[in-house]
This record gives structure tokens, sequence and C-alpha cells, in this order.
């Protein structure tokens, strides 16, 4: 009888109930939003690489190798030598290593030098291997295989040539003209930054770099794509290198004997720690953003409070009502706090249900501008943890207009003010 | 019939019986209501007449029990209220005691069959006899059958009241308390609605006690006080 009476209240005040339950569905829709993307976030950035024991480049701070060797962010500060890599190749604990050579770019995406290996051992999420959707991994010096998003962006097919510029800004003025690249495969979608990369072999890095100097062509020396094709393709360097042990104990030995390397200044990190850093100093700012969102919801919770406080003005009747057939004064602050309950419950899952029509037509976009995988299914614990907040606070915010209504129908008895 | 008549022994078989009755809102000074005596016998309807501000919501709070008195004695049948906690005074208006307002006596989103068994759930009543019993009501009250599902809102002010006197009479209360139900209905309805009213109330065996300022009602009943007659304890007339 009360939750009839609770509903049937409601329902006889929907235009202000609906207006409370709208902007409640906004404020828990964007909380669990923000805690949803929080949580995928994390996942798709910290599996952005697995599998990998070591990344080592010149000497530099960690978080700087780790952006732009995974990240493609930012500039390495120097170079490795091939000897180098050659010799620390051979280590007898190293099982396998991906070069990475950075430098150039193509319409805004970075260009990726490196070799078969990169396709064999490089692994994203767990151990999930890098997945042709079309073609086949590079083997001539002037092949390329594209990321995703790349193609999918640029609308490149297998088999169009494309030209490579110099520098990574948006717009170069120094193209590679001379040697353009087939486009010979076409990765499947990862999430991470591979989709925005066009790889190519380190020989072709060189190929296109043979007749340049101090980053710009060499003055009166030209040398077409077929004589470079003549000369000796070995790379003279690479920005860095990402390494798999034969034996995970191994780690930090041959992280300290690489960071003690004699012939050249170099950096090994481990992938897992400076992902954790990275993400440490990106979570401030996920942090901030889930505090604006509980101000929202505590904006949303305290005009439900309002409404319904508004509304014991117009409900002394039903309270004098309730009273003179026999209703105690708490059965009438647990008839409030009943509403309050509808009205959260309503809210939270209707709330739910917009995030995830939300989710699932805003994935595609996610994936195909930002290369963001979102899991559709937006309830995980912390999100009921979060649910049993907003009831919490819902319940606590809503004891002010029920204890009005006790006190009402304690002070005022049958006698109604008209 | 004994009003001013000292009482020394237990209460008899009286419906209503008050004994020196004394009232006062907390942090006021002096007795907002005295009442010496007043007995009720079964069947006995009484009507109160008196102007707003002579203290008559302040009897009728007492008499349903939503206050309790200072000092002095109150009893319904053979339960003393005056001893009562507010919990069980509450659960004593919804078994025994029915109330009938001046107007706007139904929750407007509830039907009208709804509203009458709104008094069931408080006593902690259910079952379908009662439901049985609300229809036979409203139909004996001139409410057909086609109105019992409308919203409260949908009748007529007089029809509203019939409902009203349904839901105070549904569970055949010891006491109707009625203030002032006619108050906003014109002379012929006023007419009809006090004669349903009693009628009913005898066949539920029920004893009415009436407030109102209008002397014309008085006919209805055999006995009638004013409220100051009643503060002094002075003989009905």
């Amino acid at each position: 009888m009360l939750m009839k009476l609770a509903r049937l209240s409601l329902w006889n005040r929907r235009g202000t109930v609906l207006m409370t339950v709208l902007s409640l569905v906004i404020s828990i829709s964007l909380l669990l939003g923000i805690d949803h993307l929080r949580h995928e976030a994390k996942n798709s950035f910290t599996s952005t690489v697995s599998g990998t024991d070591l990344i080592v480049g010149a000497r530099s701070g960690q978080l700087n190798l780790l952006l732009y060797s995974i990240f493609r962010i930012g500039n390495a500060t120097a170079n490795i030598s091939w000897e180098t890599y050659q010799r620390i190749q051979n280590h007898p604990q190293i099982a396998w290593t991906i070069p990475i050579s950075l430098g150039d770019s193509h319409r805004g995406y970075r260009v990726v030098g490196t070799n078969q290996d990169y396709f064999e051992f490089y692994r994203y999420a767990g151990q999930q291997q890098l997945q042709l959707a079309q073609g086949v991994i590079f083997d001539d010096v002037y092949d390329t295989v594209l990321g995703s998003e790349v193609a999918a962006r640029l609308g490149y097919q297998l088999g169009q040539e494309i030209v490579l510029a110099h520098g990574i800004g948006q717009v170069s003025f120094s193209q590679h003209q001379d040697k353009p690249f087939t486009v010979v495969g076409i990765l499947a979608p990862t999430g991470t930054p591979v989709d925005q990369s066009v790889h190519v072999s380190l020989q072709g890095i060189e190929a296109i770099h043979i007749d340049w100097q101090q980053g710009a062509p060499m003055p009166g020396r030209r040398v077409s794509a077929e004589q470079a094709l003549e000369m000796d393709l070995t790379p003279k360097a690479i920005t860095a290198f990402l390494v798999g042990l034969n034996s995970r104990a191994a780690t930090f030995l041959v992280q300290r004997q690489i960071n003690e390397f004699r012939g050249e200044p170099l950096t090994a990190i481990l992938p897992g720690v400076a992902l954790a850093e990275l993400w440490q100093m990106l979570s401030m700012v996920e942090r901030l953003l889930l505090v604006i969102t509980v101000l929202v919801l505590l904006a949303g919770l305290v005009g439900m409070t309002t409404t319904l406080l508004a509304s014991m003005k117009e409900r002394q009747r039903e309270i004098a009502i309730l009273r003179a057939v026999g209703a105690h004064p708490r059965t009438l602050f647990w008839l409030v706090q009943l509403e309050v309950l509808l009205i959260t419950l309503v809210s939270m899952l209707l709330a739910m249900a917009v995030l995830m029509v939300g989710l699932w037509f805003g994935q595609d976009l996610l994936a195909s501008r930002y290369g963001l995988f979102i899991g559709l299914n937006p309830i995980r614990q912390s999100s009921l943890q979060l649910m049993g907040l907003v009831l919490g606070l819902a319940l606590l915010l809503g004891c002010i207009p029920s204890w009005l209504a006790y006190r009402k129908a304690l002070t005022d008895g049958l006698s109604v003010r008209l | 019939m004994k009003v001013g008549q000292p009482v020394t022994d237990k209460p008899k078989n009286y419906v209503i019986e008050l004994k020196n009755l004394r009232f006062r809102w907390p942090g006021k000074q002096g007795w907002q209501l005295a009442l010496d005596t007043l007995q009720l016998e079964a069947g006995q309807h009484l009507f109160i007449r008196g102007a707003s501000g002579s203290g008559k919501t302040t009897l009728l709070n007492l008499l349903s029990g939503i206050t309790t008195p200072n000092e002095g004695e109150l009893w319904l049948q053979q339960t003393a209220m005056h001893k009562l906690s507010a919990a069980k005074r509450d659960t004593l208006r919804a078994q025994q005691i029915g109330v009938v307002f001046q107007q706007l006596n139904l929750i407007p989103y509830l039907s009208v069959l709804d509203n009458v068994l709104l008094v069931a759930r408080f006593a902690n009543r259910t079952g379908g006899e009662l439901t049985e019993r609300a229809t036979m009501l409203l139909q004996h009250l001139g409410l057909q059958d086609e109105l019992h599902h409308k919203k409260a809102t949908e009748l007529s002010v007089g029809q509203q009241q019939r409902v009203a006197i349904a839901r105070a009479l549904l569970l055949r209360p010891a006491l109707l308390i009625a203030d002032e139900p006619t108050s906003a209905l014109d002379a012929d309805n006023r007419d009809a609605f006090m004669k349903l009213m009693l009628a009913e109330a005898n066949e539920s065996g029920t004893t009415v006690i009436f407030v109102s300022h209008d002397k014309a009602l008085q006919g209805y009943f055999s006995w009638h006080l004013a409220m100051e007659q009643l503060e002094q304890g002075v003989q009905p007339c």
C-alpha cells in the first residue's frame, strides 16, 4: 500500500519528478560513464605493449623513452649505433629484439622503420599478436604495412603508392618524393599506437636517407630509387629496440648490463614500470574528472531534495488525510524515503540504459577516431560501489524532506491550513 | 446523556468518556481546553456547535488521538487513550475512529475505492470482504459502481464528502468525528448528506460527534452542545 501510495503520488507529480529524474540520469550516467572510461582507458593504456621485457634506447629518462618508442610521442635525443645493437642482440639471455627507427612521417602519422620480427614478436593486450587485415608483411625495400587507422582515415588501399616526409610535422616541406612506397599490407585494429603507424623496413629508411645529410638532401647528389637498391642499405643507427628475454628472471641483470654498457650511453627500461609511472601522471586528470562528476551528482541529488521539499507544502492535505486514517508520523517519513528510493532507482536504471546505448553508438566512433576500444558492459565492481554511493547519498539527503513530512504529521495533526 | 455529573466509578459502556480533561499547547500559559466531563453512550449522536477558535480543533485532535491531554482521562470504550503511546493511538484511530473533514478528504491521485480502502491498511486489515463492504457503502451513499474506479478529483464536492463517509465507516468504528463536513455543500446536498451519514452510522453501530457552527443542522441531533457549555461542564440544552 505504501509502495502504491509512493508510486501514484510520484505519478501525480510527474512533471517535476520527470525533471528530477532527468537531472539524476544525466549526473549518474556521467558518473558511471567516466568511471567506465577510466577503467577502459587504463586497460587499453597498460596493454599497449606486453610480452616485452625491456625497451632500450639512447640514454634518457624512462618516460621519454617509453613515449617515443611505444606511443610515438616526442623524439629521441640520440640514436643507437648499429654495431651496439648487433652486440647486445647477441647477448646469450636475449631471445629476440625488435629494432625501431623513427624520424619520418606520412601526413601526420609516424613512420616506423623495423623488420619482420616486429610482426612476429610484438604483443599487446596480453598475448595478442599483430594481425594483417589485408595483404602481406613488407618484403621489399619500398614496401609498407599500414596501421588500421592510417589506412581507414586516409582511405588507402593495397597497391597504392605513398610518399614519406622527413620529420614528424603534419605538414612537411621536405618529402622523400623520389622514393615512393607501395602499400602491401594493412594491419587489423589493435587499439594501440600501432594503428597510427606506417611500417617500413629498416632498409627502406636507409634508402630514402641515402642522399641526405643533416636532415636535408645533399645538394648536387641524387640517388634514384633503383640506384639505392644497388647500394649497401645496412642501417647505420636505430632509435630504440624492444627486447624479449629467454628468462624473465634475468630482466634486472640484463637491464643493468645494458645501462652500464661501455661502448655507448644506453638506457634500458621495464615497460610495465614505465607504463605505471606514466599512468600515475595521467590519473591525476582522471581523478579530477571523477571528483567533478561526483559534484555533478551531488548537484542532482540536492535538486531532488529541493523538489521534494517544495512539494511538501502542497502535500499538507495528503499528510492530514493519511494521519486521519491512522498513519503514524514515521509512516510519512518512510513514504517520502520510498519516493526518494523510487526516483533514484529509476534514475539509475535509466542512466545505465543511456550509458549502454551511448557506448553502443560511441564504440565505433571511439575506435575509428581515437583507436580506443571500449567494452560495452559498464557494470563492474566499482560501478556497483558507485551506485551504492548514489543510493546512500540520495537516502541521506532524502532524510531532509522525510523529516519535514514527519514534523508536519506530528505538529499539524488533522488541521489543514488552506 | 450525562454531562456534568460526577463520575467516580470505572467507565461503563460509554463509547467515549472524558474526565477532567486539561490541555495546553507546549510553551503556552493557561489551559487551552478544560473539560470536566462528557459521556456518550453507544448509538448516541452529539452535535457540538462552535465557531473557529473556540477550541474545537483541539477537542477533535484530542478525541481522535492526534494529541494527548496534559491532565485527565479520555476513554474510548474500554481503552484508556490518555495512557496510550502515540503509535498505539494512531492504530486505534485507524481501527475505531472515523474522521471526516470540511472538504478535500480524499487523496487526489487514488481511485475512489482505494481512498475508501486506505484506512484498512493502517488498521492492518485486509481481505475481500472489505472491498465488498466498501462497494456496498458507496452504493448506499448513492455512488454508483462506475464512479468507484474514477480518480477522487473527478467527483463533485458532494460526492467526495460521501466517499469520505464510506471511508470513515468502512471498519465499523466506534466513533465518527465529523468536522463541518457540510460546509462546502448547498442546502439540498446538505440535507441528503446528513440523512445518509446518520443512517449509515446507525447501520454500522457508530456514534457520531458532529462539529459545526451551523445551527440549522442541530435538528438532526437529539443532543447538542455549544463549545462554551461543554467547557463549563453544564447540562445539555
